[in-house]
């Protein structure tokens, strides 16, 4: 696993071009940079500034090569690269509030867009204006959208919401595709469709994520104290399971049966699911570091339980993240058999993790410090910990 | 030049209710709902069966019911049989509940640190303290997210 320090702001969002040389990430303001990976560090190649406000998403679509962005200023952009320049298209969204996430189809001919005006926004490419057009999904949405992830068969899309549910709706869009195929949700698939929807009744709070599986049978999602699966193979059934930790901020399928989420506790974990019912927390996937004290004088000591009533001059955290996580995603190998995925956080740190398909324990060695990329490798162990200066 | 309305009531005027896409709670039937047998957890204190007592008055919880003194009752009462327990037998009676006692207790813990009387605080730090090892950092985030509360 790597870890790279973009600065000190975090990081609202980020998302990977196709061959994953290239990372497009905003440093919680208006502007998204895209940097490209040159030799070990990442050196800024572009500057999208187009947004007034706060911007809440980005994603990359690998094949057609295009970036949305969404922000608090109510407005969307399609950029597209045109002489070695990002050139911004306005979408017409129509929302009057600010937009929460968006995320490119499997097919990347439309995107969905969550919003806090309680509605989620399908925008397709009409060519006869040359513009882009949208449709809404309203009812029964009661508030902010948090998360939004497609379906693979492009039609159906799982959403979200600060309203304690999480809900499957369809996204079909008659103008642009054709008419699809019954799938394990349901047959019946018209725009705006509710093909599920659950809501936690003993107050789980917000659902913040939503994954669907690789197959699409599945759908994971996870709300302040618990992750919950529904499977449509098995009659949409609901399992659920409450977390002992701090609330999880994202959740991703990374094979068919692991699920990995991440959160305010600064580090991911390993959950799988093997059916209804069975829905398990397997382990930590970031092991603490071996920290070797350096040796402190007696006054030092006497100066820290005076000052600080602790022996400890630490204030950093066991985790690789030094706070929360906010999103992960797909780095290398598709949600059936993810090999790396990424995370960044409020730290302003982004980290690429290796998933160990099969929980082989690897030895970690200590982080050194410095503002560049650090790489582990599985079976070197190096000793010494360097301390951050203090901020 | 313009003029100033003459009355400002209208600023009071709260828009949200009157939107008709507001989020509602559900209303589940609460009517029902009396909250832990008084009778039957008093006995219990009294014979020093503190264990039970601790089960019995678990039982039944008020949360959907909007009767606030059936609330305030189950609140009294609980923390009764908390200041009975001594501080020795404290982790043993947390290790005796399950997942969903542990959140139940930890509900009524912070509805006691709502409204501290004497002593009750000091008690209810204890058992605050074995019940977040036994339920973890999440119990607490469900009784802040809880719609429904003790």
């Amino acid at each position: 696993m790597s870890l790279c320090s973009f600065g000190v702001e975090p990081l609202s969002c980020h998302a990977w071009n196709k061959d994953r040389t290239q990372i497009a990430l905003s440093p919680n303001n208006n502007i998204v940079n895209i940097f490209e990976k040159k030799g070990k560090e990442w050196v800024k190649i572009h500057e999208l500034t187009e947004h007034t406000e706060r911007i809440t998403g980005i994603d990359w679509a690998p094949e057609s090569n295009r970036i949305v962005t969404c922000a608090s200023d109510r407005n969307a952009y399609v950029w597209s690269l045109k002489d070695e320049v990002w050139k911004p298209t306005l979408v017409l969204v129509r929302i009057n509030r600010a937009a929460t996430c968006v995320k490119w189809s499997p097919l990347e001919n439309k995107f969905a867009l969550g919003s806090g005006a309680r509605l989620i926004s399908v925008c397709y490419f009409e060519e006869e204006n040359d513009w882009w057009l949208s449709k809404h999904i309203k009812k029964p949405l009661r508030s902010t959208i948090l998360s939004l992830d497609w379906h693979p068969n492009n039609i159906l899309l799982a959403a979200g919401s600060a309203d304690f549910s999480c809900r499957v709706f369809s996204a079909y869009i008659k103008d642009i595709e054709d008419k699809p195929g019954p799938t394990a949700w349901g047959t019946k698939m018209p725009f705006g469709e509710l093909m599920l929807e659950h809501k936690d009744s003993d107050g789980c709070g917000w659902v913040h994520s939503v994954s669907f599986s690789a197959s699409g049978d599945q759908l994971a999602w996870v709300a302040h104290s618990s992750i919950s699966v529904a499977d449509a193979a098995k009659g949409k059934e609901v399992t659920h399971l409450t977390t002992d930790y701090l609330p999880l901020l994202s959740v991703l399928f990374v094979g068919p049966t692991e699920i990995v989420a991440a959160g305010h506790d600064c580090c991911p974990f390993q959950y799988t699911y093997k059916g209804p019912g069975a829905l398990e927390f397997v382990k930590k996937l970031d092991m603490p570091k071996q920290s070797s004290k350096t040796t402190t004088s007696a006054m030092q000591h006497f100066r820290n339980l005076d000052k600080k009533a602790t022996e400890e001059d630490s204030t950093k955290l066991d985790t690789l993240h030094q706070n929360s996580i906010t999103q992960l995603c797909i780095v290398s190998g598709d949600k059936a058999k993810v090999e790396k995925y990424s995370s960044v956080g409020l730290d302003g740190a982004m980290v690429i993790w290796e998933f160990k398909q099969w929980g082989r324990d690897v030895e970690l060695p200590a982080l050194d410090s410095g503002t560049d990329c650090g790489e582990f490798e599985d079976d070197s162990f190096l000793s010494v910990q360097g301390k951050l200066g203090s901020f | 030049m313009s003029k100033n309305t003459v009355t400002a009531r209208f600023r009071r005027v709260d828009v949200d209710e009157y939107d008709e896409n507001k989020f509602v709670d559900e209303e589940d039937g609460g009517e029902n709902q009396l909250g832990p047998d008084e009778g039957e957890v008093d006995s219990l204190i009294r014979q020093g069966n503190l264990m039970e007592a601790l089960h019995a008055v678990l039982k039944n919880p008020p949360i959907n019911t909007k009767n606030q003194n059936i609330k305030d009752r189950a609140e009294g009462l609980v923390l009764k049989v908390l200041s009975a327990f001594k501080s020795s037998d404290i982790e043993k009676g947390v290790q005796s509940l399950d997942r969903n006692g542990v959140d139940l207790l930890m509900k009524y813990i912070y509805k006691g640190f709502e409204r501290p009387s004497e002593n009750s605080s000091a008690v209810l730090l204890q058992w605050h303290e074995k019940a977040l090892a036994a339920g973890g950092v999440g119990s607490i985030v469900r009784v802040l997210t809880a719609r429904k509360t003790v």
